[in-house]
């Protein structure tokens, strides 16, 4: 138990490669951690299936662990329950403000099946007004959409519902 | 290599028909990368490319455990000739213009939202699992693609003129949708594979709206049978059982030859490369 408590800690110094701001546990990525003395096993889900810094991220989190001595490591993947924003840390949404990008709301917005719809404002990480609109579902990560604000005209990120 | 040699059962043939869906027509999109219409949009599609790619690794990563030999999913998806791939033809038609790019990704994304909503469901637990990932991204797709399609064709005459067209060279490719190759009709039976039959009805209905919304008539001579118009015409609904397959068996149209020709050249010019 102790140890798998010192793995979570190592794991909350591992970045995502694209939101530096974010760990990969703020992240929710992390399912479960395993360990048996020898052996450690992590658990994974991906946040969507072409994220590119999947492949970064398990190859840091390997690195991590065998400079601090573990060299078992096996990394699983599972799909299924299906990551969501839902399961970032409100650390991590805070971090997230911080640093320029607009945080998930919940995740029930995701399914907002309107065409050309207004989703719930999003309110702008610079000037917190929330008098801002969309301009791409799309930016420049697959977790990002492109908004900007009204009031202080400065683009944004927002890390959409997922 | 051979499709029929590595596998003893019928699943991944299955499993392979959907992942090179996803390949193929991630792979159409990203040829659009760097050469989009503005920079939003052209980000907006590369990110549905690499959607569709991330969905493809996992089923080809699948086929490839089923499959149980030296086979990756890297030689699946490289190393495999035009009538080893099993994707519908709709996919890999040529991207044409914006509109035409946009038609097919909605008309396809209009078939998977449907598609993966009943594979989450699927006795194939990880078919399901895969399913339950790849719905929540296709959500995204339809409704970008949605709003192109009504954008472009109640827009200018111009675009409107276009989407006609788009809509005239891609629409008899639909109706293989719904035709279940014979690999989907004996995994329809243990609960495996979707019915695609019963994805006609919600298929037609979202499209449908879509089209009403956008101005487009709904096409009379092929692929489709049940629209509001094609109920009307008789001489319409009749004509309209017609379409074109055979992708599903590897029977394609010559412009997956060009497009395999180029996403496989570097694996078979250098086999194995890495870099």
């Amino acid at each position: 138990m102790v140890e798998s408590a010192t793995i979570w800690s190592l794991l909350e110094n591992i970045p995502d490669p694209e939101v530096p701001v974010l760990s990969v546990v703020d992240l929710g990525i992390i399912r479960e951690v395993r360990e048996d003395g020898r052996d450690v096993e992590i658990v994974l889900t991906p946040t969507y299936s072409g994220c590119p810094a999947m492949d970064v991220i398990r190859m840091t989190i390997r690195m991590e662990l065998l400079e601090h001595g573990y060299k078992n490591v096996k990394l699983t993947t599972v799909l299924s329950p299906a990551w969501t924003t839902d399961w970032m840390s409100e650390r991590g949404k805070e971090k997230l403000t911080a640093y320029g990008i607009a945080p998930p709301l919940p995740s029930q917005q995701v399914s907002r099946p309107d065409l050309f719809g207004r989703g719930q404002a999003i309110e702008c990480p610079h000037c917190h007004s929330y008098h801002t609109s969309l301009i791409s579902e799309f930016g420049s990560t697959a977790c990002k959409a492109l908004y900007r604000c009204e009031d202080c005209k400065e683009p944004f990120d927002y890390f959409k519902c997922h | 290599m051979s499709l029929s040699s590595p596998f003893d059962s019928v699943l991944p043939h299955y499993v392979l028909h959907l992942a090179d869906n996803a390949l193929v027509l991630g792979h159409r999109n990203s040829e659009w990368t760097g050469h989009g219409p503005i920079l939003e949009q052209d980000i907006a599609l590369a990110n549905i490319a690499l959607d569709l790619v991330g969905q493809a690794r996992y089923l080809y990563q699948y086929a490839a455990k089923l499959a149980g030999n030296e086979l990756t999913e890297d030689s699946l998806a490289y190393g495999r000739d035009a009538w080893d791939f099993r994707n519908c033809l709709l996919v890999e038609q040529a991207n044409g213009d914006w509109g035409k790019t946009i038609l097919r990704q909605f008309l396809f994304s209009a078939w998977q939202l449907s598609f993966y909503d009943r594979l989450r469901e699927s006795r194939d637990s990880e078919l399901a699992a895969i399913a339950e990932k790849s719905y929540k991204e296709v959500i995204y797709h339809l409704r970008w693609s949605s709003e192109w399609v009504i954008r472009l064709g109640d827009g200018t005459e111009e675009s409107h003129n276009r989407m006609e067209k788009a809509l005239d060279q891609l629409w008899k490719f639909t109706g293989e949708l719904f035709v279940p190759a014979e690999y989907e009709r004996s995994l329809g039976t243990t609960g495996v594979a979707v019915d695609v039959e019963a994805l006609r009805t919600p298929w037609e209905k979202k499209v449908g709206e879509v089209f009403a919304e956008a101005q487009l008539a709904w096409p009379h001579a092929a692929g489709g049978v049940a629209g509001a118009d094609a109920r009307r015409d008789a001489a319409g609904a009749a004509k309209s059982a017609w379409a074109q397959t055979g992708g599903k068996d590897g029977r394609h149209t010559e412009e997956l030859g060009y497009l395999l020709a180029e996403m496989q050249f570097l694996q078979r010019a250098y086999p194995g490369c890495e870099w």
